[in-house]
C-alpha cells in the first residue's frame, strides 16, 4: 500500500460527471438500444377509485383508437397474482392487472399498447371500467377493526404482527414520572426525480433483456422470474443510469414483470415510463406508523423504562413495508441504555398505495419516537433535553453493546457526539437568545431541537461480490454487486482500486447492474454499499496487487518482498526495474474475484441541533440552521459523504416540516402531484453545518459504516423538536409531523385557549 | 388526430424542422424528434423544472411549452453548453449533482439565473431555483455551485456565524 | 401527461385573433403564455378544439403611462412586469406581486392578461389589480369595452368576459411609490398563496379568501373612518368565504387574512 500518497480520504470529484453534465445520463426512458427498435408503448389504465368490485371492462372503443395494437385485461393473463414480499400472507397477492376488485387508487386495471407514446393516453381514456364501490379503509385503526376487509379470504386486515411477549403491566412501576404520547410518523413519497420505467425485448434465444430503474438488478431479476414462473437465467436485467431511488426502487415492481410478459405475448419490444401522477400512487411509499410511546424514569433524569406500540400501514398489497417495523423494534431504545424496553408492531392493509423502504426504512420511525419521548420526559422533569440525553446514552466503555432490541452496536461515542454538536452550534448562546426573545414576546421565536441517533447500516445482506481485472492496456475494470443511483460508486470504487494498484481513477471503469456480467449482487440499499461492496473491491484490489507481485517476482527474478505496486506497475524497490500491470495482464489474465462478508451490521450514530425561527402569529417555522455530527467511521471521499449527509438532512427537514401523503376518507389521494405534495425546493432549505467525527467499526478493514440514511434519521426529530420547542413556552407539548403552519397554529390555540 | 403543423427552431445552434401535432410538448420535441435526451421530464404539473431549457435565452419549463410555441425561436439545452461552461464546471467541482436526473434542468435554470443576476446572494440563488426540485443533494452543493460559477467564494457566501454569546 | 389533440392557429394580429374567436366561440381557447392553460390541458381537465396562440403578438406587450393610469398590454409577461422601470416608479405594487408568481420559468412565460382571465382565486395578480382598482379592457369584433376589475369576476375560474372577447389591456392607477405592500403566505416559495393580501392607498385585495379575489371592504371602510391599523385589520375576513383544503381550514385562512392585513397595512404606512 502506498501510505504516503493515499487517495483515500481525499476530495475526489466524480468521474461520472463529465457525461452527466454534457449529454446527460442515460435513464431507461432515454435508451436508444437497437433491441428496442419498434417498441410498443405501454399505458396503464389505473383505478380512479380506492375500493370497488369491477363489474365490467369494455375495451372495444379503446381497441379502435389510432395506433392501438392491443388492450389487455386480467382475463388475458396467464400469470398468477404475485405475493410481493416473502413474509406477506399468500391471500394478499396482487394481480398484475386487477381481477375482480381494485384496492387502491392507481391500481393497474388494463394495459394499452400503442405504436406511439402519445396514442396511449388517448386510447386509455376510452377503456370503460364499471366499478361497484366498496367502503374505503384509510385509517389504520379502522383497518385493525376489520369491519371492511380488503381480502375476504384472509379473514382480517392484519398482514403481520411482531411481539415477543405480552406487555408487562408493571413495566413503569419503579418510575417517578411516566409520560405517554400518541404520535404519527406520517406517510411519505420517496419521489425520486426519475419515476419507474422498464423496457423489455425478447431475443430469438428465448431470453429477455429487461432494462429497468432499480437499486438491485439481481434481486429484481429473481423476483420477476419468480412472478412470471420462468428461470432467472432467462432474464438479462440491466439497470441503466437510475434517477434516484431512496429505497423505493429496491427490487422489482409488478409493472416490470407485466412489461416483460407483454413483450413476450405481443412478440414486440415494450417500453413503459410512468408519469409523476402514476408515480405518486403507484410507487411504494415510506413510513406510515401510528405510535403509542410511553417513557418513565426518575426526577434526577434517569430513564428506566420505555415502550413503543406500533401500528404500521402496509397499504393495499403488503410489500417490504410490512417488514420495516422489525427494524423499528430493533432500534426502539436508540442511543440510550434503558433498563426495560418493550415493543410491539401490528401491520395492517389499507386501501392505499403499498409501502416499502424510504431513506431509513424503519429506523427513522424508531428514532423519531424515542427522541420525542426523551423531549417529553425532559419537559416533564424540567431538565434540559440535551442534558437528559447525555445522562442516558450508552457509555463508550460498553461497546460492543447489545441493546434491548437484541442488536449489537459495534462502536460508538454517543455523549461525545452530543457534546460536539452542542459546542459547534453554540448551544448555550442559542438558549440565551431564545430566552431573550421569549422575554420580549417577539413574533418570531427561536426553537432549538437536539437529537441523538444510532442506526443500522449494512443490515440487509452482509456479503457482496467484487471482481477487479487489469487489462493489457493497463486499464482496470471493476465489477460490483452494488448498484448506485447517485451515490458515486464509479468514483469511490475506483478510488478503492487505485489505492492498491496505483492506477489513476480515470483508467478504472466500474460496472454494475448487469446480471449477465454480474450474476450475483445485493445492490445498493440500507447504506450498505461501501462497507460491503466497497470493501470487496478494496480487498480484491489488494489481492490483485499481491498476485501481480507474485507474478512479477518470477518475471523480474526478484523476491516478492522487494517488490512494490505503485503507479500501475510492479517495481523492485529502489531501482527502475519493473513491469507494468498491463504487461502482466498481456501475459496472463490478471483478475481477482472475491466476496467480502462483514458478518454483521454496523451502527453509525450522531447528533443534530436544529434551529428554527417560528412566526407565532402564523405558525410558520423556517429552519434557520442545522448542525450535524454524523459519524460513520473513516470517510473515503468527503465530497461524496457530505453529499449523502446533505441529501439525508434535507429529506429529514422535509418530513419534519412539509411532506405528507394524504388521502380523503374515500381513499382519494390528495397529494398525487408535485403541486400538492410539499417536496421542498432550495428556497425552503438552509445551508447545512456539518461537523466531522470518525469512530471506526471493527467489522471491516477500512472501518467504514454507512452514511446514506444518517442525515435523515438525525434531522427529522431535531427539526420536529425545534418547532415544538419554539412554542413550548406557550404550553405546547407535542405537534405531529409535518409541523405545518396550520398544525402549529392549532397547537398554540389549543394550549392557550386561543389567547395567544 | 389534428392536422400537423410545421415548426422550425434552432436547437443548440443547429436548425431543426418537423411536422408535428400541435399538442407536442417542447420537451418531447427535443427528446424524441431532435433526439437530445438530456432534458428530462419529472412531473406533470410544471413543478419540478427537470425539463428546463432556454428559449431565446430565457429559462422555461419545456413540458409546459408546445413545440409550436417555440417555432422560430432559438432553444438551448444542456447539450448545447460549451465544454468548460462555468456552471457545469462548478456543478462538478462542488458535487452539485448525484443521480443526475434534475441536473440538466437545474443547470439550465442556473445559467438563466446568472444571465439575469450575475452575482446573486445565497438567498437569491435559492429563490432563483425555486422552480427546480432535487431529491438527492438537499440543494446545499447546488447553491454552492451557482455561487462559485458566479465567481464568488461559496464558503463565505453560505457561512453561518455561530450565535454563541449572542 | 399530454393534452387531447387540438387544432392550432397563430394569428398575426389581434384582429385576426378576434375573428377566430368570433367564428369558433366556446370551442376555442386563447393561449398566451400557456402556464394556466397547458397544465389543465395536460391533466385533461380542458380539451379545447381550437387553440388560438396570441403569445407572440407585439401589439399586446407594452407598459406605457397614459394620463393618470399605466396601460399594460394583456400579453405582457410576468417577468416584464417584474422588471419594468415604469412600473417601479408608477405602480410598484404590481412588479412586487408579479415577482411572487410561480418561479422564474413560469414568470418568463405567464402573462398578466392570462392570469386575470384564468380567474383563479388563489392567484396573486388578480387581487393586486383589484386592490389597485384597475380596469380590464375587453375587445371583440363587436367592439371594445372597459370593465372595472371590481365587477370582472363572477366566480371560481369565471369572469364577465364573453367567449368571443379577448383581454387586450389592463389599466391601473399611477399610485406613486408610497403606501403599498404585498403579504403572501405559503409553505413553499413556488406554491400558490394560502392567503395573500395586497394593500395600496388604503385599499385591500385578498387572495384565496373566496370564490373570487376580494376586497376587504370592511377593513377599508374602517380605515376611511379613521380606525387604527390593528382595529381595521381585525375586520379583514369579514364578508369573505374562504375555502378549506389540505393546507388551511377556513378559520385559519380568516386568521391569516387578519394578521397579513395588519402586516401589509403596517408596511404600507411605512
Amino acid at each position: 500500500m502506498c501510505v504516503l500518497m493515499s487517495i483515500m480520504g481525499t476530495r475526489v470529484v466524480r468521474i461520472e460527471d463529465p457525461v452527466f453534465l454534457s449529454r446527460g445520463a442515460t435513464y431507461t426512458d432515454d435508451l436508444t438500444d437497437e433491441r428496442l427498435t419498434g417498441a410498443l408503448h405501454l399505458t396503464l389504465v389505473r383505478s380512479p377509485i380506492a375500493h370497488a368490485r369491477i363489474t365490467n371492462i369494455d375495451t372495444s372503443a379503446a381497441s379502435e383508437s389510432p395506433g392501438v395494437v392491443a388492450v389487455i385485461t386480467n382475463a388475458d393473463l396467464d400469470i398468477t397474482p404475485a405475493v410481493l414480499f416473502a413474509m406477506a400472507p399468500k391471500t394478499m397477492a396482487r394481480p398484475f392487472l386487477a381481477a375482480d376488485k381494485v384496492r387502491f387508487v392507481g391500481e393497474p386495471v388494463a394495459a394499452v399498447l400503442t405504436e406511439e407514446a402519445y396514442q396511449g393516453q388517448d386510447a386509455a381514456d376510452l377503456v370503460e371500467v364499471d366499478y361497484d364501490p366498496l367502503p374505503a379503509v384509510v385509517d389504520m385503526n379502522t383497518a385493525l377493526d376489520g369491519d371492511v376487509l380488503l381480502f375476504e379470504e384472509a379473514g382480517s386486515n392484519l398482514a403481520g404482527a411482531l411481539q415477543d411477549a405480552e406487555f408487562d403491566e408493571h413495566l413503569f412501576d419503579d418510575c417517578e414520572v411516566v409520560v405517554t404520547q400518541e404520535m404519527v410518523n406520517q406517510r411519505l413519497a420517496a419521489a425520486p426525480l426519475e419515476g419507474r420505467a422498464a423496457a423489455a425485448a425478447w431475443g430469438d434465444d428465448g431470453r429477455v433483456t429487461l432494462w429497468c430503474s432499480t437499486q438491485n438488478a439481481q434481486a429484481a431479476r429473481d423476483e420477476i422470474a419468480g412472478w412470471l414462473g420462468i428461470d432467472p437465467a432467462q432474464i438479462h436485467l440491466i439497470a441503466p443510469d437510475v434517477g434516484g431511488g431512496f429505497g423505493a426502487k429496491i427490487g422489482a415492481d409488478p409493472e416490470f414483470a407485466l412489461v416483460t410478459w407483454l413483450a413476450k405475448r405481443l412478440d414486440r419490444p415494450v417500453k413503459w415510463t410512468e408519469t409523476r401522477s402514476e408515480n405518486m400512487t403507484g410507487m411504494v411509499q415510506g413510513r406510515g406508523q401510528l405510535q403509542t410511546v410511553t417513557i418513565g424514569g426518575n426526577r434526577d433524569g434517569d430513564v428506566l423504562a420505555y415502550r413503543i406500540d406500533v401500528i404500521a400501514d402496509a397499504g393495499a398489497y403488503p410489500r417490504l413495508g410490512m417488514f420495516l417495523p422489525f427494524f423499528t423494534r430493533q432500534m426502539a431504545p436508540g442511543v440510550y441504555d434503558i433498563p426495560k424496553v418493550e415493543s410491539r408492531a401490528r401491520m395492517v392493509v389499507t386501501t392505499t398505495t403499498s409501502t416499502g423502504a424510504y431513506r431509513g426504512a424503519g429506523r427513522p420511525e424508531a428514532t423519531a419516537a424515542v427522541e420525542r419521548a426523551m423531549d417529553l420526559f425532559a419537559a416533564e422533569i424540567g431538565m434540559d433535553p440535551a442534558e437528559v440525553r447525555k445522562r442516558n446514552v450508552v457509555a463508550p466503555d460498553k461497546f460492543p453493546f447489545t441493546n434491548k432490541g437484541g442488536v449489537v452496536y459495534d462502536s460508538g461515542e454517543y455523549a461525545k457526539a452530543i457534546d460536539t454538536v452542542l459546542e459547534a452550534s453554540g448551544y448555550a448562546g442559542l438558549r440565551a437568545e431564545q430566552a431573550a426573545r421569549r422575554e420580549r414576546g417577539d413574533v418570531v421565536q427561536l426553537g432549538i431541537g437536539v437529537s441523538a441517533y444510532v442506526e443500522i447500516t449494512g443490515g440487509g445482506a452482509f456479503s457482496e461480490d467484487a471482481s477487479v481485472e487489469v487489462h493489457g492496456d493497463g486499464s482496470v475494470t471493476v465489477l460490483t454487486g452494488t448498484s448506485p443511483h447517485g451515490q458515486g460508486h464509479a468514483t469511490a470504487w475506483a478510488m478503492l482500486a487505485s489505492e492498491h494498484l496505483g492506477v489513476p481513477i480515470e483508467k478504472i471503469t466500474v460496472k454494475h447492474g448487469d446480471t449477465d456480467l454480474i450474476p450475483r449482487g445485493a445492490g445498493t440499499m440500507g447504506s450498505r454499499s461501501l462497507q460491503t461492496g466497497g470493501v470487496a473491491v478494496y480487498n480484491a484490489s489488494s489481492e490483485l496487487a499481491e498476485l501481480a507481485r507474485t507474478r512479477a517476482a518470477d518475471l523480474l527474478e526478484a523476491s516478492v518482498d522487494d517488490l512494490v505496486v505503485a503507479d500501475g506497475a510492479v517495481t523492485v524497490k529502489g531501482t527502475d526495474k519493473g513491469v507494468t500491470l498491463g504487461e502482466l495482464a498481456q501475459r496472463e489474465q490478471l483478475r481477482v474475484d472475491t466476496v467480502f462478508d462483514s458478518g454483521a451490521a454496523s451502527f453509525p450514530f450522531g447528533a443534530h441541533v436544529a434551529v428554527v425561527e417560528l412566526d407565532v402569529e402564523s405558525g410558520k417555522a423556517v429552519v434557520d440552521r442545522i448542525f450535524t455530527v454524523d459519524d460513520a467511521g473513516p470517510v473515503l471521499n468527503p465530497l461524496l459523504a457530505e453529499g449523502q449527509r446533505h441529501g439525508g438532512i434535507a429529506q429529514g427537514i422535509a418530513q419534519a416540516l412539509l411532506e405528507e401523503v394524504v388521502w380523503d376518507a374515500d381513499g382519494n389521494p390528495l397529494t398525487a402531484t408535485f403541486a400538492d405534495y410539499a417536496f421542498p425546493s432550495a428556497a425552503e432549505m438552509p445551508s447545512f453545518s456539518l461537523i466531522e467525527m470518525e469512530t471506526p467499526t471493527p467489522l471491516n478493514p477500512i472501518g467504514a459504516k454507512g452514511i446514506g440514511e444518517a442525515g435523515t434519521i438525525g434531522a427529522t426529530p431535531a427539526v420536529q423538536s425545534a418547532v415544538i420547542d419554539a412554542v413550548a413556552h406557550l404550553g405546547v407539548r407535542h405537534i405531529d409531523m409535518p409541523t405545518s403552519p396550520l398544525r402549529v397554529w392549532e397547537a398554540i390555540n389549543t394550549a392557550t385557549g386561543g389567547q395567544s | 388526430m389534428s392536422a400537423t403543423v410545421k415548426v422550425d427552431m434552432t436547437v443548440n445552434g443547429t436548425g431543426t424542422s418537423a411536422d408535428v401535432e400541435p399538442r407536442l410538448l417542447l420537451a418531447h420535441y427535443l427528446r424524441d424528434v431532435v433526439g437530445l435526451k438530456a432534458t428530462n421530464i419529472g412531473c406533470d404539473t410544471t413543478s419540478c423544472g427537470a425539463c428546463t431549457v432556454l428559449v431565446d435565452g430565457e429559462s422555461v419549463k419545456s413540458c409546459t411549452v408546445l413545440a409550436v410555441q417555440a417555432d422560430g425561436t432559438s432553444v438551448t439545452t444542456m447539450e448545447g453548453l460549451e465544454e468548460a461552461h462555468p456552471v457545469t464546471a462548478a456543478f462538478r467541482a462542488e458535487h452539485g449533482l448525484q443521480c443526475g436526473f434534475c441536473t440538466p434542468g437545474m443547470v439550465m435554470a442556473s445559467v438563466g439565473l446568472l444571465s439575469e443576476n450575475p452575482t446573486p446572494t445565497e438567498r437569491e440563488v435559492r429563490e432563483g431555483l425555486e422552480g427546480n426540485l432535487c431529491r438527492c443533494t438537499g440543494y446545499h452543493n447546488i447553491v454552492r455551485a451557482v455561487l462559485a460559477a458566479s465567481g464568488q467564494d461559496p464558503q463565505a457566501a453560505t457561512a453561518h456565524p455561530s450565535r454563541s454569546g449572542a | 401527461m399530454i393534452p387531447v389533440g387540438f387544432e392550432y392557429a397563430r394569428p398575426g394580429s389581434v384582429d385576426e385573433a378576434l375573428a377566430l374567436l368570433t367564428e369558433h366561440g366556446e370551442d376555442a381557447t386563447v393561449l398566451a403564455g400557456g402556464h394556466s392553460l397547458l397544465p389543465v390541458m395536460k391533466l385533461r381537465l380542458a380539451a379545447p378544439e381550437l387553440v388560438i396562440d396570441i403569445g407572440r403578438l407585439p401589439e399586446l406587450s407594452y407598459i406605457t403611462v397614459d394620463g393618470d393610469e399605466v396601460a399594460i398590454g394583456a400579453g405582457t409577461r410576468h417577468s416584464t412586469v417584474e422588471t419594468s422601470s415604469v412600473l417601479a416608479t408608477e405602480c410598484p405594487l404590481l412588479p412586487a406581486v408579479a415577482a411572487t408568481v410561480g418561479d422564474p420559468q413560469v414568470r418568463h412565460r405567464g402573462t398578466l392578461g392570462g392570469s386575470l382571465a384564468h380567474a383563479d382565486p388563489a392567484s396573486d395578480l388578480p387581487a393586486a389589480v383589484l386592490a389597485l382598482g384597475g380596469d380590464v379592457v375587453l375587445r371583440s369584433t363587436r367592439g371594445e369595452r372597459k370593465v372595472p376589475i371590481t365587477s370582472f369576476y363572477t366566480g371560481v375560474f369565471s369572469t364577465v368576459k364573453e367567449p368571443d372577447e379577448l383581454i387586450v389591456e389592463i389599466r391601473v392607477p399611477r399610485t406613486g411609490t408610497a403606501g403599498w405592500a404585498y403579504e403572501k403566505f405559503n409553505r413553499r416559495a413556488n406554491d400558490w398563496a394560502i392567503v395573500g393580501v395586497a394593500v395600496v392607498d388604503g385599499r385591500v385585495g385578498l387572495v384565496n379568501m373566496g370564490s373570487t379575489p376580494l376586497r376587504a371592504s370592511t377593513t377599508e371602510a374602517a380605515l376611511a373612518d379613521g380606525a387604527s391599523i390593528a382595529d381595521a385589520a381585525a375586520l379583514a375576513d369579514q364578508r369573505t368565504d374562504p375555502p378549506a383544503d389540505l393546507t388551511a381550514t377556513a378559520d385559519y385562512r380568516r386568521h391569516l387574512a387578519r394578521i397579513l392585513t395588519k402586516r401589509a397595512l403596517t408596511t404600507a404606512a411605512g
